[in-house]
C-alpha cells in the first residue's frame, strides 16, 4: 500500500490514552528480543542492509554504462537474475537500488520523527489557540492524499535523491505530531504534575523529564512504520516516473521498467524488485509491532 | 449533540481554510508564472504585464488570495493549459469514473474486511487468525502497482481472463459498458484496502470481546454465532464508520496508481498526466477538491458515529 496517510497500520489505542506505559527501557528491550516476529524483522533488515551495501563490494557490476548487446537476457550462470532492457545485471542492480530505497526510507523517517516530535510537543505544551492552529494544520495536511502532495512537490522541485528524502520527510511527520501531542496532554494532566505545580516547580520541566521516557517508545514505533511507508511512497513515485532519473536505481524504478515486459514473460524484471520491497516493508512493520508490544504492558495481558 | 456538531463543523471550516492557504502558497512558490505558462516563453514584458493586470496577479498577496477564494466560491477551479479546458469541466467528466472505481472497491473491501476481522478475533491466535494476519501484513506491505502488475501477469498475460486495461471512453457510461475491464483495477484497490481495514476490524473486535456485555451474552446461553452477529458485529463495526472517512486520502492515493497502471481515464490518471505536463491549475484544482471531499467525508463520518453511539458526544462535547 502506498500511503500511510491517516492509517496508522495498527491502532488499538484510543486517542489520549497513554500507549506506552512507564516501562523500564531495559525491560522493554529484553521483551523485544523475546519476540520471535520482531527478531525475524531485524534479521530481514540486517540481510537487506548487507545485501545492498556490502553486496556490491563482493559482487561488483557495472550499473552506469548500458550494454545494448545483452539486453533482457534470461537468468544464467553469468547473470543469476538476467539482464534488463538496457543490459544492466539485474542482481547487481537490485543491490544498488536497495541502497537508495533504504537510504530514502531511513532518512525520511528521521526527518519526520524530528519534525513531528517537536511540532507535537510544542502544541501540547503551549496549548490554547496555538495548539488549535498547529493541529488544524496537521488536519489540513492529512486531508490531502500523501501521494498527491509528493507528486505536486516533485513536479515543482528537481527529483534528486536529497529532494525526495526532504519531501517524503516533510509529509510523513503528521501522525507522530498527533501522538506526541496526545502524550504531552496526558502527562500535563497527571496528578504528580499538578502536585509539582502546586509546589511551584515549573510543570514543563517535569513533563520534559518524563516525556522523554514516555514518548520514546511511541515515537520509535511510529518511526519504524514511517520507514516502511516512505519506502512504499518512494517506490510509487518512481513507478509513476517521477523518481530520480537513470542511471540512479531504486526498486520502484526497476518495476516501472519491468512493466513494459509483462506480456513477454520476463519474470526476472517483475518479481525480484517487488519481493525486495515487500520483505523490507514487512520487516519494518514487524519490528514496529514488536517494539510496541514490548513497551505496552496493557496489550500483553490480553 | 448540537454543541458537538457546531464544534466539528467549525473545525472543518478551519481545516478547509488552511488547505486553501497551503494550495495558494504552493501556487505562488511555483517556478515561472501563470503568464509564462499561458502566453509562452516568447511573450513580451508588455503582454505579461497586461495579462497579470487583467488577472489580478499584480496585486498584493492577501488580495490575490481573496480573489482566489472568490473564484473557488464561484466554482471556478482554473483553466488547464494542457487540456485546453476548464478544470471544472475536466473534473465533471473524470470524477464519476474515479467514483465508480473507488466506490466499488470500498464496498467490496468492507464486505470482505468486516467478517474477516470478526472471524480473526473469534479465532484469535489460532492458525486461521495467523494466516489471515499474514495475508493482511503482506497486502499492506505490497506496493499497489506491483500487486496490480501481478494480477495482470496472472489474469491477463497467462489466463487471458480479463483485459489489462481499464474501460476506455470519455463518459462514465463506458465504464459500465465494459465491466470485465473494471475487474482487475477494482480487485487491486480492494485487496490493498482489505489489508488495512481488516486489521482495524480485528483490533476493534478483540477489544469488544473483552467487554462485560459479551460475557453477559455468553452467560445467558447465546451461541457464538448469535453473540457475534447480535452483539459483537454491531459494536465492532462502529469504528469502521470513522475509518471509512479517514481512509479516503489513502484510497484516493491508491486510485491514482491504479488508474495510471491500468490506463483508466479517471481523475487519478488525469492528475498523473497533469504532473507530466506541469499543468498546475489541474494539480491545484484537484488537490483542493480532494481535500475538501476528505474533510467533508470525515465530518459526515464523525456525525454518523455520534448519532450511532451517544458515548462519543458526551466524551468529546
Amino acid at each position: 500500500m502506498t500511503t500511510t496517510d491517516v492509517l496508522d497500520p495498527s491502532t488499538p489505542h484510543l486517542p489520549g490514552e497513554p500507549a506506552a506505559g512507564t516501562r523500564s527501557l531495559r525491560g522493554a528491550i529484553r521483551d523485544f528480543f523475546r519476540n520471535r516476529m520482531g527478531l525475524i524483522g531485524v534479521a530481514a533488515i540486517v540481510f537487506m542492509l548487507l545485501f545492498s551495501f556490502v553486496g556490491p563490494l563482493l559482487y561488483p557490476t557495472d550499473q552506469i554504462h548500458p550494454d545494448l548487446l545483452r539486453i533482457t537476457r534470461p537468468p544464467s550462470a553469468q547473470f543469476p537474475l538476467g539482464t534488463d532492457q538496457v543490459g544492466y545485471n539485474v542482481l547487481g542492480r537490485l543491490m544498488v537500488a536497495g541502497q537508495s530505497s533504504l537510504e530514502v526510507g531511513l532518512a525520511a523517517a528521521v526527518i519526520a520523527t524530528l519534525v513531528g516530535t517537536i511540532w507535537g510537543a510544542v502544541a501540547g505544551f503551549v496549548g490554547g489557540w496555538v495548539d488549535s492552529v498547529m493541529m488544524r494544520i496537521v488536519d489540513a495536511l492529512l486531508a490531502i492524499p500523501a501521494l498527491l502532495l509528493v507528486l505536486l512537490l516533485t513536479t515543482i522541485l528537481n527529483p534528486n535523491i536529497v529532494m525526495v528524502i526532504f519531501v517524503l520527510g516533510l509529509i510523513s511527520w503528521l501522525i507522530t505530531a498527533r501522538l506526541v501531542r496526545g502524550q504531552v496532554l496526558v502527562l500535563r494532566g497527571l496528578d504528580f504534575v499538578q502536585a509539582a505545580r502546586q509546589f511551584g516547580e515549573r510543570p514543563w520541566r517535569i513533563v520534559t523529564r518524563h516525556l522523554v521516557r514516555n514518548v520514546i517508545g511511541l515515537v520509535v514505533v511510529q518511526a519504524t512504520f514511517e520507514v516502511a511507508n516512505a519506502i512504499l511512497l518512494f517506490a510509487a513515485l518512481s513507478f509513476l516516473g517521477l523518481g530520480p532519473p537513470p542511471p540512479a536505481a531504486n526498486w520502484g524504478g526497476m518495476l516501472n521498467d519491468g512493466l513494459n515486459y509483462v506480456f513477454d514473460g520476463y519474470w526476472w524484471l517483475i518479481y525480484p524488485a517487488g519481493i525486495c520491497i515487500v520483505i523490507t516493508v514487512v520487516a519494518f512493520n514487524l519490528i514496529g509491532d514488536a517494539i510496541r508490544n514490548s513497551f505496552d504492558v496493557r496489550l500483553r495481558t490480553k | 449533540m448540537t454543541r458537538y456538531l457546531v464544534r466539528r463543523v467549525s473545525q472543518s471550516v478551519a481545516v478547509l481554510f488552511i488547505v486553501s492557504v497551503i494550495v495558494f502558497a504552493i501556487l505562488h512558490f511555483l517556478p515561472g508564472s501563470p503568464a509564462r505558462a499561458m502566453l509562452g516563453i516568447r511573450a513580451t514584458p508588455g503582454a505579461i504585464a497586461a495579462f497579470n493586470a487583467a488577472n489580478g496577479y499584480n496585486r498584493a498577496l492577501p488580495v490575490q488570495y481573496l480573489l482566489y477564494i472568490d473564484r473557488l466560491g464561484h466554482g471556478n477551479l482554473g483553466f488547464s493549459y494542457h487540456f485546453d479546458q476548464s478544470v471544472g469541466s475536466l473534473l465533471g467528466l473524470d470524477l464519476p469514473k474515479t467514483a465508480v472505481l473507488v466506490g466499488a472497491s470500498y464496498v467490496l473491501a468492507l464486505l470482505i474486511a468486516i467478517p474477516m476481522g470478526i472471524v480473526q478475533a473469534l479465532r484469535r491466535e489460532k492458525v486461521l487468525d495467523h494466516t489471515l494476519t499474514a495475508f493482511s501484513f503482506v497486502g499492506y506491505a505490497m506496493p499497489t502497482f506491483w500487486l496490480g502488475i501481478l494480477l495482470v501477469v496472472l489474469f491477463s498475460a497467462t489466463l487471458h481472463m480479463f483485459p489489462s486495461e481499464g474501460p476506455q471512453g470519455a463518459t462514465v457510461a463506458a465504464a459500465f459498458a465494459n465491466p470485465g475491464a473494471l475487474v482487475l483495477p477494482v480487485a487491486t484497490l480492494t485487496i490493498v484496502t482489505v489489508a488495512q481495514f481488516s486489521r482495524f476490524m480485528r483490533a476493534s473486535a478483540v477489544e469488544n470481546l473483552l467487554q462485560d456485555y459479551i460475557r453477559t451474552a455468553r452467560a445467558k446461553g447465546l451461541s457464538t454465532w448469535q453473540m457475534a452477529t447480535r452483539h459483537l458485529l454491531r459494536n465492532s463495526i462502529l469504528p469502521i464508520i470513522t475509518l471509512v472517512g479517514l481512509s479516503l486520502p489513502a484510497v484516493l492515493s491508491g486510485a491514482i496508481i491504479v488508474e495510471a497502471l491500468f490506463n483508466y481515464p479517471g481523475m487519478g490518471w488525469l492528475f498523473w498526466t497533469a504532473t507530466g505536463a506541469h499543468d498546475y491549475p489541474v494539480l491545484m484544482g484537484f488537490t483542493i477538491v480532494i481535500a475538501a471531499a476528505t474533510v467533508i467525508g470525515n465530518l459526515l463520518a464523525d456525525i454518523a458515529y455520534a448519532m450511532a453511539d451517544p458515548r462519543v458526544r458526551y466524551q468529546q462535547a
